[in-house]
């Protein structure tokens, strides 16, 4: 108890890189998805390796905060403050995900994804 | 009025919607076959750590001193228009990590729960968990082959699922068997949404 040292050292090594912070500044749901401009993988090849991996992901196609953190084999917290910071920067445009409020945005929503579902 | 700056905007990035289906049930059940089954990737696993500090562990002793543990999800995909994704994720096992649930679970269109007919008693606790939550849910049976068959009725009565949750049957290997629960999910979210409209009192998913 206490030890400052964990033997397995898991408990501050996923958050090195973030330097330690484990609040992100904004929350992000698991499957709000990312999206990174050209332009903004140019500016990422200065923010670090992480950084840049996660805009490189995001430029050809649109991916989720979950599938960020899976490809990039990073815990989903740490991806998560990544990710923020990221948005934060203009290095990437957080999509919504499913409105959760109004009758009409909801229904609609279940509709498109009630027939996408049939097209499969 | 400017008309050309509103043929500008029809030029910028659209705005992309994801939706998300929960995938519920016990440890080893089939949540992650029933996944790949429609999934256009190969399910794929996020991990999130957890310490003792962390939120609803529910007996600390089992996380003694400062010791991490990890809950891994899987989750696939269906990319459905340019606009619009599909996520499905399937939940971690253990049911002691209910709080990793209820991050699953916030803003879901809806939720299976998976039941092995095998061990029926593993459904207990996924069942209560959506018993107390305002997410629309169906009971898919997974048939396993040589898995004891129960009449659907009989699966009803012996995990006192309620008269207005769907019960369907299903084969998570098969594509157009989880096809057809995951419409089942989003019927049934349809009629409760409706139904909540016409009581007057919608309520918010998650």
């Amino acid at each position: 108890m206490g030890q400052p040292h964990d033997p397995r050292g898991n408990l501050v090594r996923p958050y090195a890189v973030t330097r330690g912070r484990t609040e992100p500044r904004r929350d992000i749901p698991i499957e709000a998805v990312l999206v990174a401009s050209q332009a903004a993988v140019q500016e990422a090849r200065f923010a670090g390796h992480d950084k840049y991996r996660i805009a490189v992901l995001c430029e050809p196609r649109a991916q989720s905060l979950a599938e960020i953190a899976a490809y990039s084999r990073l815990p989903l917290g740490v991806a998560r403050v990544l990710v923020a910071d990221m948005v934060a920067d203009g290095m990437l445009s957080l999509h919504s995900a499913a409105p959760k409020e109004g009758f009409t945005e909801r229904m609609d929503l279940l509709e498109r994804v009630l027939s996408g579902l049939r097209k499969l | 009025m400017d008309f050309a700056s509103s043929e500008r905007a029809g030029a910028q990035p659209k705005e992309i919607t994801s939706a998300k289906i929960v995938v519920a049930g016990g440890f080893g059940v089939g949540k992650t076959t029933l996944v790949g089954a429609v999934s256009e990737i190969e399910p794929l696993t996020t991990e999130a750590v957890m310490t003792s500090a962390g939120q609803g562990i529910d007996d600390a002793s089992k996380v003694p001193g400062k010791e991490t543990t990890t809950v891994a999800m899987d989750f696939g995909r269906i990319t459905m228009a340019d606009d619009l994704i599909l996520y499905l994720f399937g939940t971690p096992g253990q049911t002691r990590f209910w709080f990793m649930w209820d991050e699953l679970i916030r803003g879901a269109v809806g939720a299976a729960v998976l039941v092995d007919t095998r061990r029926i008693s593993d459904a207990f606790a996924p069942l209560d968990y959506f018993e107390n939550r305002h997410l629309p849910y169906l009971v898919a049976l997974n048939c396993f082959d040589g898995a004891p068959r129960y009449e659907p009725e009989e699966v009803r009565e012996a995990l006192a699922i309620a008269p207005q949750v769907p019960l369907i049957m299903c084969d998570a290997r098969n594509r157009d068997s989880v096809k057809q629960v995951l419409v089942g999910v989003v019927e049934h979210a349809m009629r409760t949404l409706v139904a909540e409209q016409e009581r007057g009192f919608p309520t918010p998913v998650g």
